[in-house]
């Protein structure tokens, strides 16, 4: 037991610095911008409608102190990090006043939904049946599933969800292709209300899926098939234990332990995925957020997603990677 | 060396796929050196005429010929996508050999350092470049930023071949004959890992690409520069499918997916080639 | 430790016959043949602990796989037969359908791998295991099973509380322990151990192999043992055979083959072992073994051997018997010494 509270110690350590050192990165590249963000805010603001000069001063100094821009970068780089400890991040620009930390947070809850689905599923899935397909080498099925898997994997998210998108939005409308649940539903836990979350969830879902499932895929059939060289498996086989018991607890189940590893490793390019994947369904969660921020030029909303993105993929593998003891006995202290 | 690339094309089947699919590719994006038209300039041909003898891919609505948009496309992509993958290997084979190699704390400090990489998303983090630096972020500043965050994984997997390598007993001669800790690693480790650095680099052309695709699609990239990513783009700021100019969705949906599915075939099957155990296993049943 | 006093052998438990073994290889248009085991004819009575000698790459690895009925494609049985007998049934492993072999598997044949540290599950623990390994042969279930398991584990000096550890957490000596605990659990008629104390230092192979001499002892059963190591064969084995290139070339009880060796590869593997107080230089074998995708003709000895002539290049030797119960493969076997004088040895006195 305490070397299992070491191993949390230490990745505790490791979490608190990836999301210091991630958010300060993010602060700092955003102070990279040549132009001052006041100057493009204005800009942005004063090209859709006349302002008197008066005005436009009142904006500047409103806009100057919210950003705080006139101070050292230091002395800004400590006020960011007081207010985003407590979550504030200012007003958002195209949702003035709403702070942006609430838009955040309304759209944080459908990223996770939507990326714990498709994380559990295309894992679960795909190392399952690529142990199968690692074990069971000649079967024809699982051969044509590697092939299609192969087709599918090195596509970007954008151009699956994009086709998916025409497929059936236009050529064979049986999902819903936009939005996290329909208009005229009521924001209630309902049946009516979850029935429709998970229509909308679908498509989303089902684009990655079928992206990431490849890869789990390939990677099991490749350990599976090292495995399988393994001298407890060969003496199992050799002592005629039952098949299944071989393929389940002997191979897959030793199978699986890298295979965590290698989750905590891509799960900041699966969240990548999802955020693509819902600018493209309009999906209610941080990917169209970021977009909307980016094109309406709010910078605070824009550095509201970018940190909480890096908190919770952090956490994400935090979480991960606890789950590595319980899978693999022979961990004790690194 | 064509000795081993015959027999691959004869026997394995996913590298003859692969290569055809990339030399398809590449074929179009060497016959960009050969257009006549300036892809940049618009309303040079009749615009919207589907698929014909006299265009090949047709035409899109902002006039211009899509045949010879795809080969600047693909061209542009290609360049791209090496341009990270020898920036990125420069990096990670660095940080992989003195990682792995020296270990203490060089190791321990970089591998830190990795994984604090590894757990930043990505695409948020161009989204944000793209926000600040806007028109600043031309082709090769993307490809910098893109090689800075691409080198994590292979650096690890460098690391834990340098690792094996250490403890061999060659390794152990070299330092007894008293090699320079350079000269062990460049001409003694180097030639193992070559194979490595030349299958990640395929995986992670693949990767830049993808990315500088989805950027280009949702406007952040330069949209002058005709890359598939910005043919997809301008398709749909101009509502194609709506407006029944299906063409020009489906050509750059078309090449994308080859050039993806080949290079990545290509990566599979070389990857597979050289583990040698895949190997023992082909040659009996 | 008196062999004699283990009871007249009397019926046969395993009966090779004339079997061949090939590596069938095609890879890239080129095919490869190599001749792992060819053509060994001979017989394990019941009760007997049969020493298999050889050096890498003799052939006798395939040979047991193939009495294991544990081999895979490239390695194919092309001719002959390996044919035990448990009880009132008949099986030949080179022929035998599936089911067959699962009936006979752990309850009545089984096997000691080399190498205990990787034999178990890592993720699995040890009653588990053996609920995998023994629970369907035994044919018992719940406490029964646990009951029987936790007995033979006692006479193994293990507790009870190995059941529920995970394999590294047990001691390398434990862990030996429990793998012959799961190869006897079923109290197996025949018992193939494969270098069972290569890789282990002498004190630990001195109890291993005292531990599998017991249990031979209570059970009997029959083992095959294969081990280059003659002090093990001259420590356990009542008779022993000596495969050379894929072909058994001589097999003889223990102490005659070693006193009175009739093949010229014997008299070197026997004259190996060092002896107490002998300081005399050994001779060595000039050469390699042979490579058996193509092996010399004739007998494949012949190019390392000090007494080859004309016909030994040409005519392969046949294995004759030429005294009871001892049989050679070597056209001049009347004129075979030992290379050093092996003096009879006292009853319990153990080679070193």
């Amino acid at each position: 037991m305490r070397g299992y509270f070491w191993f949390v110690f230490r990745r505790i350590l490791q979490l608190f610095a990836v999301i210091v050192g991630g958010i300060s990165a993010a602060f700092f590249i955003s102070h990279l911008s040549p132009i001052s963000p006041v100057e493009q805010a204005l800009a942005r603001i004063t090209s859709r409608s006349n302002f008197s000069p008066e005005a436009i001063e009142a904006m500047r100094s409103a806009l100057t102190d919210l950003y705080g821009v006139n101070e050292p970068l230091l002395g800004q780089f400590v006020s960011f990090w007081r207010r985003a400890l407590i979550g504030d991040f200012g007003p958002s620009l195209i949702a003035f006043p709403s702070p942006a930390m609430d838009l955040v947070m309304r759209a944080l809850p459908w990223t996770l939904g939507l990326l714990a689905t498709a994380i559990v599923i295309q894992w679960f899935v795909g190392n399952i049946l690529g142990g199968l397909a690692g074990y069971y080498q000649k079967n024809r099925v699982l051969k044509a599933f590697g092939v299609v898997s192969m087709g599918l994997q090195p596509i970007p998210h954008y151009i699956v969800a994009f086709v998916l998108l025409i497929v059936f939005g236009f050529i064979w409308p049986i999902f819903p292709i936009s939005g996290g649940f329909a208009m005229n539903v009521r924001f209630a836990f309902t049946p009516e209300f979850v029935l429709s979350v998970l229509q909308h969830a679908v498509l989303p879902a089902a684009t990655l899926v079928l992206v990431g499932m490849g890869g789990w895929f390939l990677g099991m059939r490749a350990l599976v098939s090292n495995i399988v060289t393994e001298d407890y498996v060969t003496y199992a086989e050799l002592a005629g234990v039952n098949r299944n018991r071989i393929v389940g607890s002997y191979v897959i189940r030793n199978a699986l332990v890298p295979q965590i590893t290698a989750l905590a490793m891509t799960l900041g390019g699966i969240f990548s995925g999802t955020v693509i994947v819902e600018v493209v369904f309009s999906y209610p969660g941080l990917g169209t957020l970021l977009v909307d921020a980016v094109e309406g030029g709010d910078y605070s909303l824009v550095l509201a997603v970018s940190t909480v993105a890096i908190a919770a993929v952090a956490v994400a593998i935090f979480i991960v990677d606890l789950l590595y003891p319980l899978l693999d006995p022979r961990v004790k202290v690194e | 060396m064509f000795a081993v690339i015959k027999d691959l094309i004869r026997y394995n089947a996913e590298f003859a796929i692969g290569l055809l699919l990339s030399s398809i590719i590449v074929l179009l994006a060497l016959l960009s050196f050969f257009s006549p038209i300036d892809p940049t300039r618009v309303y040079s041909v009749l615009p919207d005429v589907p698929p014909s003898a006299d265009f090949w891919f047709g035409t899109n609505s902002r006039g211009q010929d899509l045949f010879w948009q795809v080969t600047f496309a693909l061209r542009n992509s290609l360049t791209f996508g090496l341009i990270v993958a020898v920036l990125s290997r420069v990096i990670s084979i660095t940080v992989g050999l003195l990682s792995g190699y020296l270990g203490g704390w060089v190791d321990r400090g970089l591998m830190f350092v990795n994984d604090i990489f590894v757990a930043v998303p990505v695409f948020p983090i161009l989204v944000l470049f793209y926000f600040v630096l806007r028109d600043k972020l031309d082709s090769t500043m993307l490809a910098l930023i893109m090689a800075c965050m691409g080198w994590p994984f292979d650096a690890r997997l460098i690391r834990s071949v340098t690792l094996g390598l250490k403890h061999r007993e060659f390794t152990r001669h070299a330092v007894f004959a008293g090699m320079s800790t350079r000269k062990i690693l460049l001409e003694e480790h180097l030639p193992y890992v070559m194979p490595i650095i030349f299958s990640t680099a395929l995986a992670n052309m693949i990767w830049s690409i993808g990315l500088e695709v989805t950027l280009a699609v949702l406007g952040f990239t330069d949209s002058n520069v005709p890359t598939i990513g910005t043919m997809l783009y301008w398709a749909n700021k101009h509502s194609a499918l709506v407006v029944g100019v299906w063409w020009w969705i489906l050509i750059p949906v078309v090449f994308v997916v080859i050039m993806f599915v080949g290079l990545f075939l290509l990566a599979v099957s070389l990857n597979e080639y050289i583990d040698p155990r895949s190997r023992l296993r082909r040659m009996g049943a | 430790m008196d062999r004699r006093s283990r009871g007249p052998a009397t019926t046969d438990i395993l009966e090779v016959k004339n079997l061949k073994a090939y590596y069938l290889m095609n890879y890239f248009g080129i095919s490869r043949e190599v001749r792992a085991v060819d053509d060994i004819t001979m017989n394990v009575r019941k009760n007997e602990v049969y020493g298999i000698a050889g050096e890498s790459s003799s052939g006798k690895t395939s040979f047991i796989k193939v009495l294991a009925a544990a081999i895979r494609p490239p390695l194919r049985v092309v001719g002959g037969s390996a044919t035990f007998s448990f009880g009132n049934q008949t099986v030949d492993v080179g022929s035998a359908s599936p089911e067959e072999i699962e009936a006979i598997r752990w309850r009545h044949l089984s096997y000691i791998m080399q190498g205990s540290m990787s034999v178990l599950n890592p993720v699995r623990r040890i009653g588990r295991i053996f609920e995998d390994f023994a629970m369907r042969p035994l044919g018992l279930t719940g406490s029964a099973f646990r009951q029987r398991v936790i007995e033979h584990l006692g006479h193994l000096k293990l507790g009870p509380e190995v059941l529920t550890a995970y394999p590294h957490e047990l001691s390398g000596g434990m862990r030996q322990r429990v793998t012959i605990g799961l190869a006897t659990v079923c109290k197996p008629e025949f018992i193939i151990a494969d270098e069972p104390t290569t890789a282990l230092d002498v004190v630990v192979q001195k109890d291993v192999l005292a531990l599998i001499r017991n249990l031979q002892r209570e059970m009997g059963s029959s083992i095959i043992f294969v081990t280059h190591d003659m002090s093990v064969h001259a420590n356990m084995a009542d008779r022993v055979g000596i495969i050379y290139a894929g072909r058994l070339v001589e097999e003889a009880p223990t102490r005659e083959l070693f006193q009175s060796p009739k093949h010229p590869y014997t008299a070197h593997l026997v004259a190996s072992l060092p002896r107490i107080g002998d300081t005399t230089q050994r001779p060595a074998l000039e050469g390699r073994p042979p490579n058996l995708a193509e092996p010399p003709p004739g007998c494949r000895f012949h190019p390392r051997c000090p007494l080859a002539i004309d016909i030994c290049r040409k005519e392969v030797p046949p294995l004759e018997t030429v005294a009871p119960d001892h049989r050679t493969a070597c056209w001049r076997w009347r004129e075979v010494e030992p290379l050093v004088p092996v003096a009879p040895v006292r009853t319990a006195e153990v080679i070193a």
